[in-house]
């Protein structure tokens, strides 16, 4: 990469940290990442009046339903939405506050201009999500004292946090590529992001070969516990074979990178047309 | 003068769907000032657009010094635009969006604060370079925008109805920066509905309508051609009646009225030259003492209203 484009590159991502993880208008999303910090920190805090002897659950219990809460909750939920509201912003904020032609009109290569963005974006996902999960994580079994402690350092928790960590930032990754390619590429993003959110949502319904054309599908697949389908959902639940991690972190990290191409070339040819 | 030097537009056309925008342009647009007038929808914006890479033409071809708009990388280092948007980035002071934007050119930071320095000067701004934009007075705001356009010093200005919102001082701030910018021999574009103001620091205009270019050239050589339209000539002399009884005399001359203190004429005339010489005869012949002939209507706004006032509403 020449000097010029790692400063133009530089230049990108100092001037759209700020904007992204410093924006008033992502208090919701602040909100979802910092929504099972509290829980996880409450479940602490109660659970700690409690002698251990006395506690209604085990260690065991509490690292089910973290496995849920990340699956459920972060994979399904926070990190998709707070993915659609961090990386359509990137260039479809732009184009609603009619400022994207400051952009268009420097001398920087459009691809390089999508990249900077997305490693913005992806930075403000990472810190919120990865470091929310990791604080869940943390919190969740704490009231167990030098027994998670010992769970976490001579244990498993150490790798399971490890796993939880990529697959939030996996997630991070994909869903970032998919909702900045429908930033740029739609007039209103929400249309795919609701057709994403529900292919998502009913994938563990769907045809094996169908369940693999998906994002949560790979990254399901990367949680270090299983989580149980209660009934009667169970029964509805189609089982596919898993798909090795080495081979869904790459192919996660292929369709990201292709997504991310594809949008690079729709920013090269696109026009700007605030609608005026 | 060498394509490098010029903006061209070979046969653009520019549709939105079915709606037209400008159609079968042809220019060749030397440096010095150079102004679009035209009603609005008239394409004067789509035109700029075009040949600053927002938009893209559906046919024909855009070169601006030799610059393809298809090729940001180069045409951002040549070209310069203050749009008409009244938006910009939240959250930055004045100099931090001037300074921002200049890192994208991939300067080093040191050459990025001089040269913000430098336009925030050249702009009159540095007493309030440091505070939010977002408190800005509409001129301020408008004077930011132009400082951040010229800001990486482009051979190519193009101003989208720059002297919006300035207030009378700032105006003619900002029209002797376009004269300088002019002077220099870089090529300064701009659209205005102040037509006076257009006729001032005008070295050519293009007119358009419809998204048609109606006429292009140096003001006085394109209201010679607008033949349909009798020339008014102003003359200032002793006996204006008796040279009014001579002028009626001659075919060409359509009306000639007597103006302001009883010294003017002002005359309609079909041929100018004509008038020209028998002005000539008559003060040899009589001994009119004429104290000034001049045009009447070769300035922007005559023009505007002969080839498209009746037809295109509001400038």
């Amino acid at each position: 990469m020449s000097g010029v484009w790692l400063r133009q590159l530089m230049a990108v991502l100092r001037l759209e940290w700020k904007k992204t993880l410093l924006s008033r208008r992502g208090w919701w999303i602040y909100l979802l990442a910092a929504g099972p910090v509290v829980i996880t920190l409450l479940h602490w805090l109660i659970e700690v009046q409690h002698p251990v002897s006395m506690s209604r659950h085990s260690l065991g219990d509490d690292s089910t339903g973290y496995a849920a809460m990340f699956l459920l909750f972060y994979l399904r939920g926070a990190i998709f939405f707070g993915c659609v509201g961090i990386f359509n912003a990137l260039f479809r904020g732009e184009m609603l506050e009619k400022t994207l032609h400051y952009y268009y009109l420097t001398p920087m290569r459009r691809e390089l201009l999508v990249v900077g963005k997305y490693l913005a974006g992806l930075g403000t996902a990472l810190i919120l999500f990865v470091g929310s999960a990791a604080l869940s994580f943390l919190f969740i079994g704490r009231h167990f004292g030098a027994a998670y402690s010992d769970y976490i350092w001579h244990g498993p928790g150490l790798s399971q946090l490890g796993w939880y960590c990529l697959t939030a930032a996996l997630a991070c990754a994909g869903y970032g590529a998919v909702f900045l390619m429908c930033g740029l590429r739609y007039g209103n993003p929400m249309i795919p992001a609701a057709v994403v959110f529900v292919w998502e949502g009913i994938n563990p319904f769907l045809p094996s070969v169908l369940q693999k054309i998906s994002v949560v599908h790979y990254l399901k697949g990367l949680i270090p516990v299983e989580v149980p389908v209660p009934p009667p959902l169970n029964v509805m639940v189609v089982d596919t074979d898993a798909t090795p991690a080495w081979l869904a972190i790459f192919g996660l990290l292929a369709v990201t990178v292709l997504l991310l191409a594809y949008s690079a070339m729709t920013a090269r040819e696109g026009e700007i047309s605030y609608g005026e | 003068m060498s394509a490098t030097s010029l903006v061209t537009f070979s046969n653009v056309s520019r549709f939105y769907g079915e709606v037209l925008g400008i159609n079968r342009v042809n220019l060749a647009i030397p440096p010095g000032i150079t102004s679009l007038v035209g009603p609005n929808g008239s394409g004067k914006t789509t035109l700029m657009n075009l040949m600053s890479g927002l938009l893209r033409p559906t046919q024909g071809e855009i070169r601006v010094l030799g610059v393809s708009p298809n090729n940001p990388e180069r045409l951002g280092r040549v070209l310069g635009y203050c749009t008409q948007f009244d938006s910009y980035p939240k959250g930055l002071t004045g100099w931090q969006f001037i300074h921002s934007f200049l890192l994208l050119h991939g300067m080093s930071d040191a050459e990025c604060r001089q040269r913000t320095t430098a336009a925030l000067e050249r702009v009159n701004m540095m007493e309030a370079a440091h505070r939010p934009v977002a408190a800005y007075s509409k001129g301020m705001r408008q004077r930011a925008k132009l400082a951040q356009a010229i800001a990486h010093d482009p051979q190519v200005l193009v101003l989208d109805e720059p002297l919006n919102g300035l207030d009378p001082m700032a105006r003619a701030e900002t029209i002797a920066l376009f004269r300088e910018w002019g002077e220099r021999g870089r090529h300064v574009i701009v659209s205005s509905h102040i037509l006076h103001e257009v006729d001032r620091i005008s070295d050519q205009v293009i007119l358009l309508s419809h998204g048609y270019v109606v006429a292009e050239g140096q003001i006085q050589g394109v209201r010679s051609e607008v033949k349909e339209q009798p020339m008014q000539i102003l003359v200032r002399c002793d006996r204006p009646f008796d040279l009014a009884a001579r002028l009626f005399q001659q075919s060409h001359v359509v009306e000639a009225k007597i103006h302001g203190d009883g010294r003017n004429l002002l005359l309609r005339t079909k041929d100018a030259d004509s008038f020209y010489l028998l002005l000539n005869r008559v003060v040899l012949d009589t001994g009119l003492e004429v104290e000034s002939v001049a045009p009447a209507d070769d300035d922007v706004n005559s023009v505007y209203q002969y080839l498209i006032g009746g037809e295109g509403g509001t400038v």
